[in-house]
């Protein structure tokens, strides 16, 4: 660090330099300029550490992203409903998007599949495809926009997540929705309660009033128009209603977790 | 509030003559960190999902190495850009700089001035004054800070700021208005720095204060 000091002014003493600045300067001045001198060294210091070593700086970025966190949580408003839009807006084609290829998109037969329920709720019981068909729908037509910046609009057809957790006795003072999925390598992501109690926050079942095809999620996707597509996990199979923080597929590879739109 | 700064800055002595104050010279540096950050990482996140077919950005001149990684740089940098670009307007309204330094711009001036400086005949002997290209340049480019600000946060809350993303026209309008911004800006840092060079002495003023 001296080394480097010394080179910030090729061929000048700064010490000698500083001392020669100082005297031209009334007092009060004199002593600002040696005191904002000094926080500037300080600063040049530290981004030394934090910039060029990568592993520092990497969990400096990691820590600004969960002061983000509580940041977009204390924006979110539970009561701010996302832009609805007309029919005759949805795009089409939809786009198919996750990170393998449409052939790699899990195949799963609407019979044999459940929806487990697992965690802080009253009704553990697992839950088939005609069972939840049975449920009260709701249908949203609304722009998923992905974390890459595109977006398109959609219309989906389920039932409200908040209803589906009063109906299973959820503690809905948790703190997490946990969602696992069929995806290959293991797709999961964690839903706050705030966002899981938001009335657009939907149990997906239909897609462009059709049942839900392969490519967006069969049998269930979890809609949440106020997160970034990745938060809205597909090919669903379970849920456990908890306390903890328990990551998710591209949460860990550094996507902020909270997400929200 | 303008005038008490205005007397202030009569009593200076000439030869302690200050062409920069420190809070503009402090905040000029730390806001030129936070706008290459945010240039850098934002055109990373524009690669994941390019506006235009033709256009993307070497990795060379890229910040994150990839989508994550840019999205954790631009929103770190953002809060020192935001708290920074903040403190800086209000410093500029309270203590009077913008309105004695950047106004008044005229259509006449700013046309002489510009052939005065293509034909190499406009002087920089007084720093503290600006010709009215450099009002121009410098008034429109705090504009086009704002904006850039404003149609970021509108495509990083659509939903909570609904009513910002729709003032840009909606969501996709908003991408191409942050995008138009950047690119303003990269041109006017072009300028910027080829004439600091030019003129090595207002480099020295924004650094050492005269």
């Amino acid at each position: 660090m001296g080394r480097l000091r010394k080179l910030l002014i090729p061929g000048v003493d700064k010490q000698l330099l500083v001392r020669d600045a100082t005297k031209v300067m009334p007092d009060p001045v004199r002593r600002r300029f040696i005191t904002g001198g000094a926080s500037f060294g300080a600063l040049t210091l530290l981004t030394g550490c934090n910039v060029l070593d990568s592993s520092s700086a990497e969990e400096m970025l990691k820590k600004v992203s969960k002061f983000n966190d509580a940041v977009q949580a204390f924006i979110f408003n539970p009561d701010a409903l996302a832009p609805t839009f007309p029919e005759s807006a949805i795009t089409k084609p939809f786009p198919f998007n996750a990170y393998y290829e449409l052939d790699d998109a899990p195949e799963i037969d609407g019979k044999d599949w459940k929806f487990e329920v697992r965690g802080l709720v009253d009704n553990k019981k697992s839950w088939t495809l005609e069972e939840l068909y049975k449920l009260p729908q709701v249908k949203q037509v609304t722009r998923h926009i992905c974390v890459e910046g595109w977006s398109a609009i959609g219309s989906w057809t389920g039932t409200p997540l908040r209803d589906f957790l009063k109906l299973v006795g959820a503690d809905t003072s948790a703190k997490y929705c946990w969602f696992q999925c069929a995806d290959k390598e293991g797709y999961n992501s964690p839903l706050d309660m705030r966002t899981a109690l938001h009335p657009q926050t939907q149990m997906t079942f239909k897609f462009g009033d059709e049942i839900l095809p392969r490519a967006y999620g069969f049998p269930m996707k979890i809609r949440v128009p106020t997160k970034l597509g990745f938060k809205n996990p597909k090919y669903v199979i379970s849920m456990e209603v908890t306390n903890d923080y328990k990551g998710g597929y591209w949460e860990d590879q550094g996507y902020n977790s909270f997400s929200g739109s | 509030m303008s005038s008490l700064a205005a007397s202030n800055e009569r009593t200076v002595p000439a030869t302690t003559k200050v062409i920069q104050p420190a809070w503009v010279r402090t905040m000029h540096w730390i806001n030129a960190v936070a706008i290459i950050l945010m240039i850098m990482s934002g055109w990373q996140i524009y690669n994941a999902s390019p506006l235009f077919d033709s256009l993307k950005f070497s990795r060379s001149i890229t910040l994150g190495g990839w989508l994550g990684g840019a999205l954790l740089w631009h929103f770190a940098a953002m809060w020192l850009l935001m708290v920074n670009g903040l403190v800086y307007l209000l410093m500029g309204i309270a203590t009077g700089r913008f309105k004695r330094k950047l106004l008044p711009i005229t259509p006449g001036g700013v046309v002489s001035d510009a052939k005065a400086a293509l034909t190499g005949k406009l002087s920089h002997d007084d720093l503290t004054k600006y010709n009215q290209v450099q009002k121009l340049l410098y008034a429109g480019i705090i504009v086009v800070g704002v904006v850039i600000v404003l149609s970021g946060l509108s495509i990083w809350k659509p939903v909570q700021l609904q009513w910002l993303t729709a003032l840009f026209g909606g969501y996709d309008a908003a991408r191409y208005v942050h995008f138009i911004c950047m690119s303003a800006i990269v041109a006017f840092l072009a300028v910027h720095v080829a004439l600091a060079v030019l003129v090595p002495k207002s480099l020295r003023a924004m650094v050492i204060g005269r």
